[in-house]
């Protein structure tokens, strides 16, 4: 390690191009949690210089996987070949310093730095007194040879999903990684950013410089982007290939099996229905203060989804939050069937109003409690978890919850499980079950399928529209035109706090929608 | 891994013995973070020229080694069972309160200011529920104001409670060397004595005053609460991740303002035994760091009520045994005060080890 601590110290603006590419290949990697067999015996190989992608259904073992890899988990058994040498990496540091770097799902970076201190102090060889004139310039030399650019002045706080998850890729790259690791990179961005980003990355692989293991579930990208593709099923290796010669129809055979997609709920039509849920003139502030929700007013009638398209941050977030009681209004009033609604558990439990919020284990769950604890959220003060009023009833709590781990097929070691063991989507399909599996009346979505597999997209899309069927009145927040275009009734477009065009499907366009977002109508 | 390769049958025991093995990590850790910090002690007494043998031993005879020095040693730890709780409780809903120590006094100082006015005309029927329940509404009412103060006001509820303490003692003083003073007491600033006969006695057949039953029983409930009612769970969802809790409509100011003051009561009943038990007034024997050794009992015991009881026997024995040391070892009275000191740093460092040490994971982990 040494020679590498070495090349460490000497300042890590080397020129792209002076190293090479880093190949990497897993030999009968196995992970074991429990009496959980997470990994079974994976080898997969990654040629030095392409462009790798690792696909499988949520909970296949892919973040396991990459994990093993980057030196997070011991693996159970297997080991890892590095440009063909076995290379022992017992923690992330060893992972970096020979070359290998993670972009998590999640942003790492500190929010109240700006690029260039979060850049320079991700490095391993920080010293004690920076020269943030010199730091600056190198990095400005840096940047100039680098695929794409973020300000790098003004705190990262401040700059969108895209540029951060740029800045994210960007640190790797100025740490010198010549092998990257993505686990489900673009699930934060648009299409055109994610091309964008994706598109850069194509051209340093293609270049030599770079090796690239991406985990995604779009298959968009997988095809315009990855050379090569490897598939994990149930934590076993079910096989990959050159991209250009395997159809999307196959790859997602090999995800999944013979197992049928869930059909689309038909979308049944209803006579005039009565509004369900009403906001009246919502006005709400973001966390720093500043006016970020503008008198909206919006009517949603059962059986009717109102799908709320926007560019991320023009206060959508901080709607839905009105709405489940994160956050105060600042003025307005909701109303559900014409009585005066706020986003209390007697008013949510009386109006049956449920939601699915985003990133449900930071906003819907308690990662430390177990995944019967946080199925029962919503029932524990009712029978039979609370038989008499006040006490609580163990017993019942597991049962009701097994019951939920078979229906919505949520994979789990057992509802005693700690719920940030689960995968990412089977956290998702946790909070799912708790959500839907009482009539619904009113029904808050935002950005329901991030990080989701194919299989299961269907599945939820299928449910949503099912609640609409059953009559539940829907709102949907969603970052996926698609999704907005597939699901909604009427098309609601946000742009700087403000609803400001409401129209029914049938009366729009992609075109028309984008516009309105870019603020013109 | 026998059981990776014959799984089925091999589930349900390999399943009882992780859900053991993490279990008893909780266990283990802070057991050993005691030794840890006897030996380090052991190092100090070294280096201040004194027998590390000696000093254990006499700890173990001072505080468990008779019928006499355990009996000392319970009179002690009823008073941390109690201020433990109150930093257990606010524990589950991720508070660090510290101030136990102010509700103490302040509890204790209610008990008696309202005695002694009733003690010339009312029985003790009447007199020693009323101080029981003065205490404790006091102790609810100031570390109720300080969960109150973090949630509506947003202020720390660390730096709140500590400085309520203050506050409580500078009450206690002004009363005591003023209006409430007995002037006959020509020693230490005191209340008048609430009478012999509103003091509570020792459950019979020991020298142990009722205030440890008290406070076994308050750690039974707490756990009940806290594990059995809606209640608690609803408190460990608010201490878990608020913005869950409130997206579940779960009225978090309330819970957060109902957990304080519970745990206020707590040690606002310790003040009432302090009293009620064994000074028969208020004065700055109150003082007496209860409250802040119910801190190191609190984060010794994980904050599990349950625990709190043999964690605070133990703190309890080894300041029991203080007065032993200082006699047969010629060492200051403060010497155990370093003893706990350490304890509590090396505790905070074990912290850290949690989910760090191979054995306790979960097999192939
Ligand atoms: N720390 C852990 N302890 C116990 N089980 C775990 C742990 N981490 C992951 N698992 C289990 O291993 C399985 C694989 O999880 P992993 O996170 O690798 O899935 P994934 O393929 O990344 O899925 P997703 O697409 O949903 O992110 C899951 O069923 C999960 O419950
Ligand atoms: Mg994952």
């Amino acid at each position: 390690m040494s020679a590498t601590a070495a090349a460490l110290a000497e300042p890590p603006v080397s020129p792209l191009g002076a190293k090479k590419a880093i190949g990497l290949e897993t030999i009968g990697m196995t992970k074991i949690f429990g009496s959980m067999v997470a990994l079974g015996d994976v080898s997969i190989k990654v040629k030095p210089g392409s462009f790798h992608a690792l696909l499988g259904e949520n909970g296949a073992g892919k973040s396991t996987l990459v994990k093993c890899i980057m030196g997070f988990y011991q693996p159970t058994r297997g080991s890892v070949l590095i440009d063909g040498r076995e290379t022992e990496i017992s923690n992330p540091k060893v992972a970096r310093d020979v070359g290998i770097g993670m972009v998590y799902q999640h942003f790492t970076l500190v929010p109240s730095l700006t690029a260039t201190e979060n850049l320079v102090i991700a490095r391993a060889d920080v010293p004690s007194v920076i020269d943030w004139k010199k730091e600056k310039k190198s990095l400005d030399a840096l940047f100039d040879r680098m695929p794409f650019r973020v300000p790098l002045d003004v705190p990262v706080s401040s700059l969108a999903a895209g540029e951060k998850q740029k800045l994210e890729i960007l640190k790797q790259l100025y740490l010198d990684q010549r092998f990257l690791i993505l686990d489900e990179p673009t699930s934060v961005l648009t299409p055109g950013e994610a091309d964008e980003i994706l598109g850069l990355l194509k051209t340093m692989t293609d270049a030599g410089d770079l090796t690239i293991l991406m985990i995604s579930h779009k298959f968009r990208e997988v095809t315009a982007f990855a050379d090569e593709f490897s598939v994990l099923r149930k934590g076993e290796y079910m096989g990959g290939g050159v991209t250009a010669n395997v159809s999307v129809a196959e790859m997602s055979r090999m995800m999944i099996g013979d197992m049928k997609l869930r059909e689309r709920a038909a979308r049944k039509t209803f006579e005039k229905q009565p509004v369900v849920l009403d906001l009246a003139g919502i006005c709400a502030e973001d966390d720093e203060g500043l006016p970020a929700v503008d008198a909206v007013n919006l009517k949603i009638r059962a059986g009717e989804i109102v799908g709320i398209a926007g560019v991320s941050g023009n206060g959508q977030s901080e709607l839905i939050e009105t709405l489940t009681g994160q956050r105060d209004l600042t003025s307005g009033r909701f109303f559900v069937k014409d009585q005066p609604y706020e986003p209390s558990r007697e008013k949510m439990a009386k109006f049956k109003v449920f939601g699915l919020p985003e990133e449900p284990l930071k906003n819907a769950c308690v990662r430390r409690m177990t995944v019967a604890e946080n199925l029962a959220f919503r029932s524990f003060d009712q029978p039979p978890i609370s038989k008499r009023r006040g006490f609580l009833s163990p017993g019942p709590m597991r049962a009701k919850a097994k019951e939920l781990i078979a229906a919505y097929r949520v994979k789990t070691p057992g509802p005693d499980e700690p719920i940030e063991n689960l995968s990412g989507g089977n956290v998702q399909r946790a909070v799912l079950a708790r959500e839907l599996s009482t009539q619904v009346e009113v029904l808050i979505v935002a950005n329901p399928c991030f990080g989701l597999d194919f299989a299961s997209i269907a599945e939820i899309r299928s449910q949503i529209m099912d609640q609409r069927n059953g009559g539940a009145a829907v709102l949907l927040v969603s970052e996926d035109l698609d999704e907005i275009l597939e699901l909604s009734d009427r098309v609601a477009v946000m742009s700087e706090g403000r609803i400001d065009y409401v129209a029914p499907i049938g009366e729009t366009d992609r075109a028309t929608i984008g516009q309105a977002m870019a603020g013109h109508h | 891994m026998a059981d990776t390769a014959a799984p089925a049958n091999g589930f349900a025991l390999a399943e009882t013995i992780d859900r053991f093995r993490r279990s008893s990590e909780f266990v283990v850790i802070p057991v050993l973070a005691l030794i840890a910090s006897g030996l380090l002690f052991s190092i100090f007494l070294l280096l201040v020229g004194k027998s590390p043998v000696e000093f254990f031993s006499l700890v173990w005879r001072g505080g468990f080694g008779t019928a006499f020095s355990w009996q000392n040693t319970l009179v002690r730890a009823s008073p941390l069972i109690l201020t433990a709780l109150c930093v257990a409780i606010p524990a589950r809903l991720g508070m660090t309160v510290i101030g136990g120590e102010g509700a103490l006094v302040l509890g204790g100082f209610a008990a008696a200011a309202i005695a002694i006015p009733m003690t010339s005309w009312a029985s003790p029927f009447v007199v020693m529920p009323v101080m029981f329940l003065a205490a404790a509404i006091a102790g609810a009412f100031w570390i109720g104001a300080v969960g109150w103060l973090r949630h509506y006001r947003g202020i720390n509820e660390t730096i709140s409670s500590l400085l309520l303490f203050y506050i409580a003692v500078s009450i206690l003083n002004f009363f005591v060397e003023g209006a409430l003073r007995d002037p006959s007491d020509p020693n230490k600033p005191s209340t008048a004595p609430i009478g012999a006969e509103n003091m509570i006695g020792p459950i019979p057949g020991t020298s142990v005053h009722w205030g440890l039953a008290a406070g076994i029983v308050a750690c039974i409930l707490v756990w009940i609460l806290m594990n059995r009612t809606t209640f608690g769970f609803a408190a460990r969802v608010t201490g878990g991740n608020v913005r869950a809790a409130q997206g579940q409509g779960l009225p978090v100011g309330r819970l957060v303002v109902i957990s304080c003051a519970l745990a206020g009561a707590c040690a606002g009943l310790a003040g009432y035994f302090e009293v009620a038990a064994i000074h028969g007034k208020a004065n700055a024997s109150l003082i007496a760091g209860y409250g802040f050794t119910g801190i190191l009992v609190s984060f010794l015991a994980r904050h599990n009520p349950l625990a709190i009881v043999p964690v605070a026997i133990l703190l309890g024995g080894i300041a029991a045994s203080g007065g032993l040391v200082q006699r047969r070892m010629d060492l200051p009275d403060a010497t155990v005060l370093v003893l706990q000191g350490l304890m509590f740093v090396v505790l905070l460092v074990s912290e850290t080890m949690y989910g760090r040490l191979a054995i306790f994971k979960p097999k192939g982990a």
